[in-house]
């Protein structure tokens, strides 16, 4: 009774706690301790992550007061449906990093598992959390953790990266700071439920600050995401980061994703009387943009991890598309696209992880090279990464393209979605095609260098790998899984009158 | 009291904008520096400016909204870490990359084009 009352503060405190932990004596600066320690506590938050799903699917929305301060005043953690999928989701996205990072890519530098831990703290927080002044706070501390987790290892390129990913996260954090202070000052209150309900009492000369403000955190969750003409530091610092932070990169522009996917549906959302659809223009043109940009920056990668980066990119056009849609179906859609592109992607960073280490010299750059020491194994893991990140059957990506092209079946932008998403298929079925010739086929001479990647290590780009078929032959209550939680979102008035209701007695 | 309010957080969000828009590291930390100045007083003044409002209650006539205040003290501390944090990270990249400007090498000069 106790544990399942403070249940949602779990999967931010257990992380925070772990990562503290690892710094103390006697698991200070011990590596076995170290990586035997988050491994543990990286399980336990699958599982419990795992519960808190099953919780908020049976018994509804699960709300935390921290001090036991009721909403609107205290600051609310919300487990709702969504929240509590895409916790799972990082809690087995860091299992894999994690089990990659053993395999020698925690050695590179120092405290690698605190900031691991640290940084899950931080994107569990952003999923969970109900205020948005906290969303900023959990958004400071995931970004402090993914600076000294982007250099860590050191070397050139990942400083002059680095110095791009910082400086701009920096500016994007007064930005969102600036949108927090137009909006308290108009709506007089930063939790999101008590803010959907102010947005109905604005006078005419607030309207227009508010409308400001709103699109402003647009702006700063776009930076995010990486939304068309704010994506540009996304391709090199995903390319230039060390393979297991990458892979935990792919959920961070997913944090943005889910910020506009709750912040522009809850309050100005299709029901938010003059606000209402405040994000919609914007989001349709720029998500189509990038996914364009994607696709030409996927045909131009000379290496396969910026040719991963920008398959991220198109992920988040097509994520986007699905928020443009405004519509549960299309969100459902988006939700289903989003498990699996985060999942694949990562995945597609570790192996190329792997496979730069075997080729020696040349490393993931797609140029002639020694062969791989495992070219079977690789090139199978290979093939499905590439399979299931295109959209061919039988993977996962097949199952959400096909379900975002059905939610955009009726709708009057089905002209301008349908062909840009399905050339972006094209396009990474033709990159990846070549990147996989170049890479297993086309080599010369013998390998004699290098180290066989190891079995902990392989199985962490497994785990990520089997997450697809797995969500396809568990297609059915994914799916209705996803639908209830988009109509969950789109139905304000009830998450209002949860939020606020419990408040009020 | 607004008006100079207002144009000492323009005045500020100005200079801190032009300063990140340069391409060498310093000015770019002094101008994230300035904006997040900028930033705190502007979050300072959502709550209303008020002149002799404490932010408890019955110590004094009026009182002053204390979540701003609140927010200013948290904004303020997040963002000194991060100055820190992008200073280091500025020192580094002087001395991996050899020279301070943010893309990590230094544009071609007009000497070199000609």
């Amino acid at each position: 009774m106790m544990l399942t009352q403070h249940l949602v503060s779990l999967p931010i405190l257990l992380p925070l706690l772990a990562g503290c932990l690892l710094l103390l004596p006697p698991l200070a600066n011990n590596l076995p301790r170290h990586r035997a320690f988050s491994l543990a506590v990286t399980l336990v938050m699958v599982a419990v992550c795992a519960w808190l799903l099953q919780v908020t699917h049976t018994q509804g929305m699960q709300l935390y007061f921290l001090g036991d301060w009721q909403p609107p005043f205290g600051i609310i953690f919300v487990g709702d449906r969504i929240s509590a999928l895409l916790v799972l989701l990082t809690s087995l996205l860091l299992l894999g990093c994690m089990l990659y990072a053993t395999g020698g890519e925690d050695t590179t530098g120092l405290h690698f598992y605190p900031l691991m831990m640290f940084q899950a703290a931080g994107i569990n927080g952003a999923f969970l959390t109900g205020d948005l002044f906290n969303l900023f706070v959990f958004f400071e501390v995931l970004l402090i953790a993914s600076y000294s987790l982007l250099i860590h290892g050191g070397g050139k390129q990942r400083t002059q990266s680095g110095m791009h990913y910082v400086i701009l996260n920096l500016v994007g954090s007064s930005l969102f700071l600036f949108a927090l202070g137009i909006l308290y000052g108009t709506l007089g209150t930063l939790n999101i439920a008590d803010m959907a309900m102010k947005t109905h009492e604005l006078s005419e000369d607030q309207l227009a600050l508010t409308k400001a403000g709103g699109l402003l955190l647009l702006l700063v969750f776009a930076l995010k995401a990486a939304l068309l003409p704010l994506h540009f530091w996304l391709p090199r610092t995903y390319a230039s980061a060390s393979p297991p932070v990458a892979a935990l990169f792919a959920i961070m522009t997913k944090v943005g994703i889910y910020s506009i996917y709750r912040v522009h549906t809850l309050v100005f959302g299709p029901q938010a009387g003059d606000l209402a659809s405040l994000a919609q223009p914007w989001l349709w043109p720029f998500a189509l943009l990038t996914l364009a940009a994607g696709m030409i920056g996927v045909l131009a990668s000379p290496s396969l991890r910026l040719l991963a980066a920008n398959l991220v990119l198109i992920s988040v056009g097509t994520l986007l598309v699905a928020a443009a849609l405004e519509s549960p179906e299309a969100m459902a859609a988006g939700l289903y696209y989003l498990l699996h592109s985060t999942l694949i992607s990562a995945a597609l960073f570790l192996l190329a992880g792997v496979i730069g280490d075997q080729r020696g010299k040349p490393g993931d750059r797609l140029v002639v090279g020694r062969p791989l020491l495992q070219p079977r194994l690789l090139g199978t893991a290979f093939f499905i990464a590439a399979m299931a990140v295109i959209g061919l059957p039988p993977f996962s990506g097949f199952l959400g393209k096909v379900l975002l092209l059905q939610a955009a079946e009726t709708t009057a932008e089905m002209g301008w979605m349908w062909p840009t998403l399905l050339l972006g298929s094209l396009a990474s079925l033709i990159a990846l095609s070549r990147a996989g010739t170049t890479l297993f086929w086309r080599v010369s001479g013998n390998n004699n260098q290098g180290e066989a990647a190891g079995l902990l290590q392989l199985s962490g780009i497994a785990l990520l790998l089997f997450c697809s078929p797995l969500m396809v032959v568990f297609g059915g209550p994914i799916t209705e899984l996803t639908l209830l939680a988009a109509e969950d979102l789109f139905n304000t008035q009830k998450t209002l009158e949860s939020i606020l209701g419990s408040g009020g007695n | 009291m607004e008006a100079l309010y207002a144009f000492c957080v323009g005045l500020l969000t100005a200079c801190g904008v032009f300063l990140t828009l340069r391409g060498r590291s310093f000015p770019v930390v002094v101008g994230i520096t300035l904006l997040s100045y900028a930033v705190n007083l502007f979050l300072f003044s959502s709550g209303r400016l008020k002149m002799d409002g404490a932010a408890v209650l019955g110590a004094s006539e009026s009182y002053a909204d204390p979540l701003p205040q609140a927010l200013v003290l948290t904004a303020i501390v997040i963002g000194f870490a991060m100055t820190a944090f992008v200073l280091i990270l500025a020192m580094r990249s002087r001395a991996d990359l050899g020279n301070d400007h943010v893309d990590g090498r230094l544009p071609p000069s007009p000497k070199d084009q000609k």
